[in-house]
């Protein structure tokens, strides 16, 4: 872990310097065009300056968009409208829902494939046919379809993460369910046990590193899946929202503070489930 | 006839920095391997014989001492291939056929295409695969992988064959056989060949010396010079004169409380 | 309500057909691996059909098949202009730039440790994060043409196939290097006769994954802004229309283009590694 502390912080820092030059680069037209309608000369201070404190910059310094994340944050009530917190909770809490239907669902659909010789034939094929094609295109259509009938706000969305986690678990826990080699199985035939046995004592503990790799992606792809549904139907609330909004308003310091604060929703979720496998595997052995 | 030295150690030395502490892997070695010869390299685990040979071979420095190959540094013979090394997985590339795996070194080397199916063909035969030059890796049992590998060392005419445990995956049927193939191809070749081995019998049947070797720290215990004729059919492993010499090797590794 | 009636006996028929068929002994033969989620697939289609006529289920909530086809059918070259505006100018270009430059940036991180341990854990860390995000603001950047979709299918595509490209190079083993030692091979001959095939089936991989995310990224990037044609363009357009049997047109167009795609990267993959175990079979 220390052997790359210090590559990656160079890396990082790297690229925090290219950013920067890169929001000089990227807003030095509009800043020489204000300047030649005032008649104004750029000294190189006056450009950096200038670039890096528009309001409207193609692209946003590092500072801007956290003194916006900060604003939004920390200085704004929870319940605020314009509070990122409170935008981040709603997508959060369809992600979480969706992620928690779409793995459950994929468990179960795993077992009754491993299990039964005829959803394997069948569905299993189709699950992983499924994976090539671009579900993320129909999001629109489950929210607006949704809407019609009824059902909105928290359940469309939380249908949408359900699904993008769905089949990743599916086939992961496949994989995993049928990790055990030949000899395993065999030792436990010769004991006698009954395929509910071999499934708990067996199977299911084999299946913990394959489970926790589809987790990983399965909450990586619900999030997307929360921000997506909540592009269409000109929605106001969540981070798609914010993103859908900013971008509609050309306010790039809002579109890229929703933007990192999804970044670290992400990645803190992945973290989440990273701790959970570290401690689980570490338990049982397997880390 | 005098015996010309063809590698030669003189207080070699090979310490490991570990996270336990330091592993002598190789301490004051002191060795002369000459033309011809076939020297077996036999004793326990960490003796330091695969580690000797990874030295003379350039694929690790010693930490003190010397050594020398044909009369070069270990860098200088490598980079004249002097020798061909032989693995204890064949590792062959499953993506070329035989015949193109063999081809690899000479494709490195520069060797013109015509020179090089004419060499594959050459060294086929030797190894007695000739009718396999088409075939995958992959279609070829263990023993028979081994045996391309070994073609693939021949193919570009080195003096010096440094062999690591070739036939330590296979099982013992097909073993007899390919030491009996290692012979005859050493008595035809007439190259010299340092071979690093667990079994006690595979050391006496094929070596003219037999290096024995003992862990920490890795040092030479014993050199036997082999009494047996140079040809040996495969049962004079039930002479008496065979038995002889492996009761000294087995004598040499006990001493040294190699089973520790 | 007979319809529906037909549709359950329907379902039930061909559960049991697969059930005997899974169960009988010539199950492995390949012509019924293939048969059974074939009857799998039609009957949901089937079902799909009755149900939705025999409960009369409005239009704007699902169309049956039999009307997307129809739908599909008369609106060929709309969803053909469609197909080339999302995908072979978005998608592909993105895709091609995307790979290519992230097997570049793989050779140089794997030369060079140090930008493998700095890099590497930085570039899995950009492969969870919602990619998808930068489509507002590359929208801004590049205009609402391809050129902004195909950049977002670039910087989806790119950190998962790094990854993969680093790992490939990475494989080959310690004693195929050491073999190459004993050669005195330099290092650009390592590099294409050991490092390069030994890469393959990993390159193969990213590969694949990243057809599925170009024509995702392509599509959702339109949701965004577009210029009045692509598929994300009309999946957006015909939701608010709700003219849903054009959604599922344009629906299974996508999943066509995004399984052809995948399928001609499984073809190359089995021609280029085919002597890789997982090949053989």
């Amino acid at each position: 872990m220390r052997k790359a502390l210090i590559p990656v912080l160079t890396v990082v820092a790297a690229l925090v310097v290219i950013w920067y030059g890169a929001a000089v680069a990227l807003n030095s037209a509009w800043a020489y065009n204000k300047a030649g309608r005032a008649n104004i000369e750029l000294t190189f201070s006056d450009l950096v300056k200038d670039t890096l404190s528009q309001e409207k910059p193609r692209l946003p310094a590092p500072h801007q968009v956290g003194i916006e994340i900060w604003k939004t944050t920390v200085q704004k009530k929870i319940t605020s409208k314009r509070s990122l917190v409170y935008h981040g909770w709603i997508t959060l809490s369809s992600t979480l829902l969706g992620f928690a239907i779409g793995t459950s669902m994929g468990i179960l659909l795993a077992v009754g494939i491993v299990h039964n010789r005829a959803m394997d034939m069948s569905v299993m094929p189709w699950a992983i046919a499924s994976q090539t094609i671009p579900i993320l295109a129909i999001a629109p259509m489950i929210i607006v379809v949704l809407n019609s009938i009824g059902i909105q706000g928290l359940l469309p969305k939380a249908i949408i993460s359900a699904y993008l986690s769905f089949f990743p678990v599916v086939v992961g826990m496949v994989k995993g369910l049928r990790s055990p080699d030949r000899m395993e199985l065999d030792l436990l035939k010769t004991y006698n046990a009954t395929r509910s046995e071999t499934f708990w004592k067996l199977r299911l503990p084999s299946s913990m590193p394959y489970l926790f790799a589809s987790l990983k992606i399965g909450i990586a792809a619900s999030l997307v899946g929360a921000i997506v549904g909540e592009l269409p139907t000109g929605a106001v609330q969540g981070l798609g929202a914010r993103l859908l909004a900013g971008s509609y308003y050309g306010q790039t310091i809002q579109i890229w503070s929703a933007l990192l604060s999804a970044a670290v929703l992400a990645a803190l979720l992945v973290a989440i489930i990273n701790l959970l496998q570290q401690v689980t595997l570490k338990r049982m052995g397997m880390a | 006839m005098t015996a010309q030295s063809v590698i030669s150690a003189s207080n070699l030395s090979l310490t490991f920095e570990t996270a336990d502490g330091p592993v002598h892997a190789l301490k004051d070695i002191n060795l002369e391997i000459n033309k011809g010869e076939f020297v077996s390299f036999i004793g326990p685990s960490g003796c330091g014989k695969t580690t000797f040979l990874r030295v003379a071979a350039d694929l690790e420095h010693p930490t003190a001492g010397q050594i020398t190959v044909n009369g070069m540094s270990p860098e200088e013979a490598r980079k004249r291939r002097a020798y061909g090394y032989v693995f204890q997985a064949a590792g062959l590339y499953p993506w070329r056929t035989i015949g193109k795996n063999i081809r690899l070194p000479l494709e490195i080397m520069g060797v013109s295409k015509s020179e090089q199916a004419e060499r594959v063909k050459r060294v086929l035969k030797l190894v007695d695969l000739q009718d396999f030059e088409k075939k995958f890796p992959w279609q070829l049992s263990g023993g028979m992988q081994q045996r391309a590998s070994i073609a693939r060392a021949l193919a570009f005419d080195a003096d010096i064959l440094l062999m690591d445990e070739p036939f330590g995956a296979l099982d013992e049927i097909v073993r007899d056989h390919l030491n009996e193939q290692l012979l005859d191809l050493w008595k035809e070749t007439q190259k010299t060949i340092c071979f690093v081995t667990h079994s006690i019998p595979e050391a006496v049947y094929l070596s003219t010396k037999i290096v024995v070797m003992s862990p920490r720290p890795g040092r030479v215990s014993d050199v036997i010079d082999s009494t047996l004729p140079r040809e040996r059919p495969l049962d004079i492993r039930e002479s008496p004169e065979f038995i002889a010499i492996a009761h000294r090797v087995r004598e040499g590794l006990r001493a040294e409380h190699s089973y520790d | 309500m007979t319809l529906v009636f037909l549709a359950l006996l329907l379902w039930a028929t061909a559960w049991f057909v697969n059930v005997k068929l899974a169960d009988s002994a010539q199950a492995q033969r390949r012509s019924i691996r293939l048969l059974v989620p074939t009857i799998f697939g039609l009957t949901i289609i089937l079902v799909w059909e009755l149900t939705v006529r025999g409960l009369g289920v409005p239009l704007v909530i699902l169309p049956p098949p039999s009307l997307v086809v129809q739908t599909a059918s008369e609106n060929l070259p709309i969803l053909w202009k469609d197909f080339v505006q999302t995908f072979l100018k978005g998608a592909l270009r993105g895709y091609v730039i995307g790979c290519a430059s992230a097997i570049l940036v793989a050779i140089l991180v794997e030369r060079y440790s140090f930008l493998q341990r700095g890099l590497l854990p930085v570039a899995s860390f950009m492969a969870a994060l919602p990619i998808i995000g930068t489509a507002p603001i590359l929208v801004m950047w590049f205009g609402f043409d391809w050129h902004s979709k195909a950049a977002v299918v670039v910087v989806m595509v790119f950190f998962p196939m790094l990854i993969n490209a680093v790992a490939g190079l990475r494989e080959s083993s310690l004693i195929q290097q050491d073999l190459m030692r004993t050669y005195a091979a330099n290092a650009w001959q390592t590099f294409f006769k050991l490092k390069l095939p030994v890469a393959m089936p990993f390159i193969f991989n990213g590969l694949k994954i990243s057809t599925t995310l170009a024509l995702i990224g392509a599509i959702v990037a339109e949701f965004f802004g577009s210029p009045i044609v692509g598929m994300g363009f009309r999946i957006s357009t015909s939701v608010g229309q709700l003219a849903l049997d054009m959604v599922w047109a344009e629906i299974v167009v996508a999943a066509l283009a995004g399984s052809l795609f995948y399928g001609v990267m499984a073809l190359l993959e089995k021609g280029v590694t085919f002597w890789h175990p997982s090949q053989r079979g």
